[in-house]
């Protein structure tokens, strides 16, 4: 039912509790202080022309990145706020309602922006440069992507001073999140900007398989891939084949909420069931989404910090592309209870278990490649480390969960919370923090802090134990998910406690790791070699960062690990005295403000959706058409760097 | 520029079609494509919705009440023929007419404009008669799925309408055969697609 602007005067700002005015009053400040800053340094111009209208996968990379972590941080407040609530029986801490709002916010923004923007960064950092190529294959695109992930992110976080957020949980089934029982503009929220975000991520999955069938180097064959680029081709399908579901589930129940559809309506013939297919159909490869482009970021690291080649090259990119097959035959396991019988749920039993077996194939080449290798403790190794029994608890735990007949009782229990945790933060957060501190020097021109990050490192690992070991018992205690309140006398009250003293110490580590990042961009040890780690693959051959056109000249790979070859290899290359292919003039494509503009207007149209207030939306919908319709007309879109340009750069960053 | 139109030239006489004679428009391509068959999956589970909720009339009209056989056949014929105009587009394209080209997206437009019509013409007249899509889930999935094609033909007429409006401008170049070519990979994805709305939803429909 839309809501008319009459009835929304007194609902439009949330009002009432303290701790949403506490957020107001920051949001005020905080836009207030970069205003200020921006304005003070006189960087209005620097921010739009260096990052608001760059097309540069690796600056789209770090604002990738950046988004991540403050995402990071609302998420994490969110689940502070939880853990609060349930530390001892009978808390009054959060209201029933506002719990509601937290884990739905909780949810959402850890699965869908944080951990799909930490992989695009990973993915934007360092695919083009892995494969020897200058940009991804629709630069402009990538552009855009990025903005209407961005807008997207913008549109849910808003609805938390705006109009109530949403509060039927991340997966939002109806009918409770039909209009039934959830009229307020929350969920309206929650699917707009999710469809908005839904958009980017389509088009980084199309964008990164054309870049990596399309632009590798010459010479470097799919089976000389490096195996990150391999888990973000993997990633990729994968996105592309199971978005479109979740476009169709939240379409359809939008239609509901929004014409008075009956899709989900038992009573008007329709069928909720129908919605938590469609969830699920997109929700299941979507763990996968954002956890194979942590195997490939663990293969990445295993192999540089043990000195050797990673063990099991081809069984290891063999079992990345099986497990994306098979994550397509698993859904109906987030909701056995469903009663589809036993033939159906034996199917998606067995089929879950067998998503086990590439995974362990695994962690087998992971364990092998360290075997006798000389392994050096940097921070990103440590991080690999630690993932390797986080997975296999968590894929122990896994099969229990898949085995259907038991599922009964471990479901909606903190069994299954303390499962996908511990995969989702063992696999994919550490997976992404390992990443973040490998690139850290290719993206910056320094590296992070290892005393600062082992730190950082251990607490978290300690809190993360402390937090979650506790949740497998309670949950086969009875604890189910989404209680806000339990009473005293079923000895939750220890295990809750102590779980919630692993949750804080978790915060601080994430304090921690932010100091290593501000403490490193005055302190940190600048990488002048371009190549800190002894890496090996090409990104490592590039000066830190790399310039703008990234290559002055294509490698020519000749085998796996091309830059660990190149580097054997230079050796008699100096001693004949061979000269360097000339240089030839590059061609890129021009920086344009066009995607933000098209985010905004997303964002004005999503927003005037949210109310039901039609004339804002369709002006945002016109918006978008004539930002598409001036792209189309556009055709002076790129450029060519001189020769004498590129030999003035590369002699600035002592390449020759 | 020297460089690109160097490729071009080269790439046509060694007989690649020009919309793949730049590498820009071989990926840009290969990207559609990709595209494409993404949104085949969207509309597989706009079907899947349809065959569950096909039956659940709830009291209200069914498929066999609605459908209008010379009304949807009309329809039919007029999408597949502007395929087939489209393709005779393309062909013109191959061999350097810009009249014919432009002549042929023009009549494949207005085709298309005949079947938003009609399409048009049965959303109201069901609307009218007690037969909107809150009657019942089978008319929810229904003007959900049909409508969804029909909005992709009316974005696919505007974008045709862009690319005529381009060809005028600037002739037939390797950008513009490459806008004229995904343009039409998307409208006969299209016509794929109305045959099985053709055959799930209106054959199935009107069978007893």
């Amino acid at each position: 039912m839309p809501v008319s602007p009459a009835n929304l005067t007194g609902h439009f700002f949330v009002t009432g509790d303290p701790l949403i005015y506490g957020a107001d009053a920051s949001i005020l400040l905080a836009s207030a202080a970069v205003v200020f800053v921006l304005t003070y340094y006189k960087k209005w111009r620097w921010l739009w022309r260096e990052w608001l209208t760059t097309v540069d996968h690796k600056k789209i990379g770090v604002m990738y990145l950046m988004a991540a972590l403050l995402m990071l941080f609302r998420g994490g407040v969110d689940a502070i706020l939880m853990r609060t609530q349930l530390m001892l029986p009978n808390m009054k801490f959060l209201a029933a309602e506002h719990y509601n709002q937290i884990f739905t916010t909780h949810g959402t923004i850890m699965i869908l922006f944080m951990a799909m923007p930490l992989i695009f960064a990973m993915f934007n950092i360092a695919v083009p440069l892995q494969i020897g190529a200058r940009d991804v294959a629709f630069p402009y695109l990538n552009a855009i992507s990025f903005w209407l992930f961005f807008f997207g992110a913008m549109l849910l976080n808003l609805s938390f001073v705006i109009g109530g957020s949403p509060d039927a949980g991340w997966t939002s089934y109806p009918p409770l999140a039909g209009l039934g029982f959830d009229r307020g503009p929350g969920e309206n929220f929650y699917l707009l900007a999710l469809q908005v975000s839904g958009i980017g991520s389509m088009a980084t999955g199309i964008n990164f398989i054309v870049t990596i069938l399309k632009m590798r180097a010459p010479g470097m064959t799919l089976t000389k891939m490096p195996l990150f680029t391999w888990s973000v081709l993997a990633s990729s399908i994968l996105i592309i084949y199971a978005f479109p579901a979740l476009t169709a589930a939240l379409a359809l129940l939008l239609i509901d909420r929004v014409a008075g559809a009956h899709f989900f309506t038992m009573t008007q013939g329709g069928n909720a069931m129908m919605y938590v297919n469609l969830f699920w159909i997109w929700g299941h490869p979507e763990v996968y989404i954002v956890v194979l482009p942590a195997f490939g970021i663990f293969s990445e690291v295993f192999s540089t910090f043990s000195g050797k080649r990673i063990f099991g090259y081809t069984s290891m990119w063999l079992s990345l592309m099986t497990i994306s097959v098979l994550s397509y035959f698993v859904w109906v396991h987030h909701f056995f209870t469903m009663g589809a019988g036993p033939d159906v749920n034996s199917f998606f039993a067995v089929a879950s278990m067998a998503v086990a077996i590439p995974t362990g194939v695994k962690v087998f080449n992971w364990l092998f490649t360290m075997y006798r290798g000389r392994i050096r403790f940097t921070v990103p190794m440590l991080w690999a480390l630690a993932f390797i029994p986080n997975f296999a608890i968590g894929g122990a735990t896994g099969v229990m969960l898949a085995a259907a007949p038991a599922d009964y009782q471990y479901h909606n229990s903190y069994f299954l919370i303390a499962h996908f945790h511990q995969v989702l933060i063992g696999g994919v957060v550490y997976g992404m923090l390992a990443g973040m501190y490998y690139w850290w020097p290719k993206m910056f021109g320094f590296k992070l802090n290892e005393r600062l990050g082992r730190w950082g490192f251990w607490l978290f690992n300690i809190g993360f134990y402390v937090c979650f070991m506790p949740l497998y018992p309670l949950g086969l205690m009875g604890m189910t998910r989404r209680m806000y309140v339990y009473p005293a006398g079923l000895h939750w009250a220890l295990l809750n406690l102590i779980s919630t003293i692993g949750a804080y110490v978790m915060g601080i580590a994430f304090i921690l790791i932010v100091i290593d990042v501000l403490y490193s961009i005055v302190r940190g040890e600048r990488d002048v070699t371009g190549d800190p780690w002894n890496g090996r693959t090409l990104e490592w051959s590039l000066p830190s960062p790399a310039p703008h056109y990234n290559f002055a000249r294509i490698p020519a790979v000749a085998s796996r690990d091309a830059w660990w070859a190149m580097k054997e290899q230079r050796a008699d290359d100096l001693n004949s005295g061979r000269q360097p292919e000339p240089l030839q003039p590059i061609h890129m494509p021009k920086n344009s403000g066009r995607p933000f503009i098209l985010g905004v207007f997303f964002f004005v149209g999503g927003f005037g959706a949210v109310f039901g207030w039609y004339l804002l939306a369709a002006l945002g919908f016109v918006g978008v058409l004539f930002a598409l319709l001036s792209r189309a007309l556009e055709y002076d879109t790129d450029y060519y760097i001189s020769v004498e340009e590129i030999e003035r750069t590369e002699t600035a960053l002592g390449r020759s | 520029m020297a460089v690109a139109q160097d490729t071009v030239e080269r790439s046509v006489r060694n007989g690649v079609p020009l919309e793949y004679a730049t590498a820009d428009g071989e990926l840009k391509i290969a990207g559609f494509w990709l595209f494409l068959s993404t949104d085949l999956l969207l509309f597989a589970c706009l079907f899947s919705t349809y065959a569950i909720l096909r039956t659940n009339t709830v009291g209200g009209p069914t498929g066999a009440q609605l459908f209008d056989i010379p009304g949807f056949t009309t329809e039919t014929f007029a999408l597949l023929t502007s395929s087939f105009t489209c393709g005779l587009a393309t062909h013109e394209m191959r061999r350097g007419n810009r009249a014919a080209l432009i002549a042929w997206l023009a009549v494949t437009v207005l085709l298309g404009l005949v079947f938003i019509g009609f399409e048009l013409d049965e959303f109201i007249s069901y609307a009218t008669h007690g037969a909107a899509m809150q009657r019942s889930a089978f008319l929810s999935a229904f003007f959900t799925l049909v409508g969804t094609h029909g909005a992709h033909v009316s974005l696919g007429i505007l974008w045709m309408l862009t690319v005529v409006y381009q060809l005028a401008v600037r002739g037939i170049t390797a950008v513009t055969a490459r806008k004229v070519f995904i343009v039409g990979l998307y409208w006969h994805f299209l016509d794929i697609v109305w045959v099985f709305i053709f055959t799930v939803v209106y054959l199935t429909g009107v069978l007893k």
